[in-house]
């Protein structure tokens, strides 16, 4: 392909949509040309464990049809928009990474292989409701193994790589999804976030990321992790773009009880509208020891900033931010536990019977089929919620949540926006944090607060940094957490931050 | 009991855990589990320095905006589909080693 060509994948999914619906560009060409651009990057990257080539030319050339008879095409016509492995796609295999959500191998197959994964039967809400829209899917992302960690070297199939430095993680879990916006291979994807998991990968390969309130979008066709916790929301390479995707998968489904029947506001509407007069908070607890100079700096920076638009920037307090880490991994765990039991060799997935009984079918499997970070986190909420402890761990981490949630209130109560760094430093190397659970879980500390209140926060590109014992300047996310259901307010101020901060139209060199 | 009249966990607490769990761990696993879990645990009991007093529990936090549907029967997964993935089907259900109830 052309590098001409190549850059259409680096156009705003608003202007590519709208090209596709005018005709001036096919669906089918931005379909060759994502598939291609997958093709030549992702050996390097590990963005995508499959790819669904011919279903996505199939898909566009019927969009192009229907075009050409005089149908008017949706919001995200012929837009690549990359899946998350934890939601279900029908027709291509899901593993949310997991080799238990696998089949055994027969005899000379490779023993993991994403290609044999469960087939889900039917489309999540979300991927319906995209699919409608007139977006392609050409792959499943690469993720933590069931969304369980931050970097996406739980991973069964190996690590996804940041393309801003490829001996860095792009974070996780949603690590597949952000290097595929980032790395232009889709100029959207989904992932999901139960802790931090579109925005501290967004963050980490400067990419925007929506956390929605909980309840704004449905989780009918996730794999479950913590469902009081877990929501799906967008990557695009801009606010305008995920802000785009998010107006389409936000609203009431009737298959998930949770989800909330409040009026989808305009997202993309609000991006343009003026932010002066808007107060925003800033909680100093988020800039506390730990915190890499640098990334301050960044995120202090983008704060004046958005000063010189007209906002008013006052210090707010948060103060159980520090007891989110402990609160979080307490309720996460246990919620996990319950959540997990379903895979257990019998409906779906990974068997290994050792032909005795039936405990000793599920024990195999499982000892089998999950994975080092699943498995520690299947103990811990086992253990939160078994007999003697339940009040004292999980009964107590939910009184503090209460703590968390009224604190935020409090906050809401003086400010509309609280702006933090997404993360307290930029991405780190693969393997620094691996072998360390509790310093991998500690890195979440500024994407648990808001996940646990429920709340609505997204990531936006500011001023990348030299870390140290780098040379590569990389991303850096400014965090703006809102009031439950304010995700308009949110790209507002994102997009009037974007428009002026200094990583704008920044895109990683791409190695051919 | 409260977590801090207890020693650290211990490597039977473990491996009766993971049978809670329905987890087989090897015994390098275990080890290795009970060393984590320690460091973890550690770190959680910093919440018994929070005052909880009266502060009720959140186990959700849109419940007050849930809204209710009418409970009417819908269509569900077609048999076919819901097997389709069994790693092993016998008449026409999913296939289990046989057990004995020893409750």
């Amino acid at each position: 392909m052309s590098a001409a060509d190549a850059a259409i994948l680096d156009w705003s999914i608003p202007d590519l949509a709208r090209l596709v619906r005018a005709g001036d560009v096919s669906a089918e060409e931005v379909a060759r040309l994502s598939l291609a651009r997958i093709e030549q990057q992702n050996g390097r990257l590990g963005a995508f464990l499959t790819v669904q080539a011919e279903q996505t030319i199939d898909a566009a050339r019927e969009l192009d049809e229907r075009r050409a008879r005089g149908e008017r095409l949706g919001p995200l016509a012929g837009v690549p928009i990359g899946i998350k492995d934890a939601l279900c796609l029908e027709g291509a295999p899901a593993t949310a990474g997991s080799k238990i959500l696998t089949r055994a191998a027969r005899a000379g197959e490779a023993d993991l292989n994403p290609a044999r994964g469960w087939h889900p039967p039917y489309d999540a809400t979300v991927v319906a409701r995209l699919r409608a829209a007139g977006a392609l899917f050409p792959g499943k992302c690469n993720m933590d193994e069931f969304a369980m960690g931050s970097s996406t070297e739980n991973s069964a199939f190996g690590p996804a790589k940041n393309p801003w430095d490829p001996t860095r993680t792009p974070g996780g879990s949603s690590g597949g999804s952000a290097v595929a916006v980032a790395s232009g291979m889709t100029p959207g994807s989904l992932g999901s976030d139960t802790g931090g998991s579109i925005r501290q990968p967004a963050a980490f390969t400067g990419t925007v990321g929506i956390k929605p309130t909980y309840g704004r979008v449905s989780r009918y066709g996730l794999i479950a992790f913590a469902s009081s916790l877990d929501q799906v929301g967008p990557f695009a390479a801009d606010v305008r773009g995920a802000a785009r995707i998010l107006g389409v998968i936000a609203g009431r489904d009737p298959h998930d009880a949770t989800s909330l029947d409040a009026p989808v506001t305009d997202y993309e509407e609000a991006c343009g509208r003026d932010v002066a007069g808007l107060r925003i908070g800033i909680p100093e607890e988020y800039f506390a020891a730990g915190i890499d100079r640098a990334v301050e700096a960044s995120v202090r920076a983008a704060v004046r900033g958005l000063e010189g638009q007209g906002c008013t920037v006052r210090p707010v307090s948060l103060p159980h931010t520090s007891a989110a880490v402990a609160t979080y991994y307490v309720l996460a765990t246990a919620e996990c536990s319950s959540n997990l039991a379903r895979f257990d060799g019998v409906r779906f997935g990974l068997r290994v019977d050792p032909k005795k009984d039936l405990r000793a079918l599920y024990e195999a499997t499982r000892g089998a089929g999950f994975g080092r970070e699943v498995k520690r986190r299947i103990m811990l909420g086992t253990y939160v919620l078994s007999a003697g402890y339940y009040e004292a761990y999980y009964l107590r981490a939910q009184r503090v949540r209460t703590l968390i949630r009224r604190d935020f209130d409090e906050a809401f109560r003086e400010v509309d926006v609280i702006a933090t760094p997404v993360s307290p430093v930029v991405a780190f190397r693969l393997g620094e944090k691996i072998e360390d659970p509790l310093a991998m879980y500690l890195a979440d500390i500024d994407t648990l607060p808001a996940s646990l209140a429920g709340l609505p926060a997204l990531s936006v590109p500011c001023a990348p940094v030299v870390a140290s014992g780098s040379t590569t300047p990389l991303p850096v996310g400014l965090q703006l957490i809102g009031p439950a259901l304010e995700e308009a307010r949110l790209c507002a101020l994102a997009h009037a931050w974007e428009q002026i901060s200094p990583a704008r139209g920044l895109r990683p060199r791409l190695d051919a | 009991m409260k977590p801090e009249d207890t020693s650290p966990i211990t490597i039977e607490e473990v491996r009766r855990i993971a049978g809670l769990a329905h987890l087989a761990l090897s015994p390098e696993e275990t080890e290795r589990m009970t060393r984590e879990l320690r460091s973890i645990l550690a770190y959680v009991r910093q919440l018994e320095a929070i005052d909880v007093t009266g502060i009720p529990p959140t186990a959700h936090v849109q419940l007050e905006r849930m809204p209710q549907r009418p409970d009417e029967v819908h269509e569900s997964l077609p048999h076919d589909l819901a097997l389709a993935e069994a790693p092993r089907v016998a008449q026409d259900g999913f296939a289990v080693p046989a057990f004995v109830d020893e409750g």
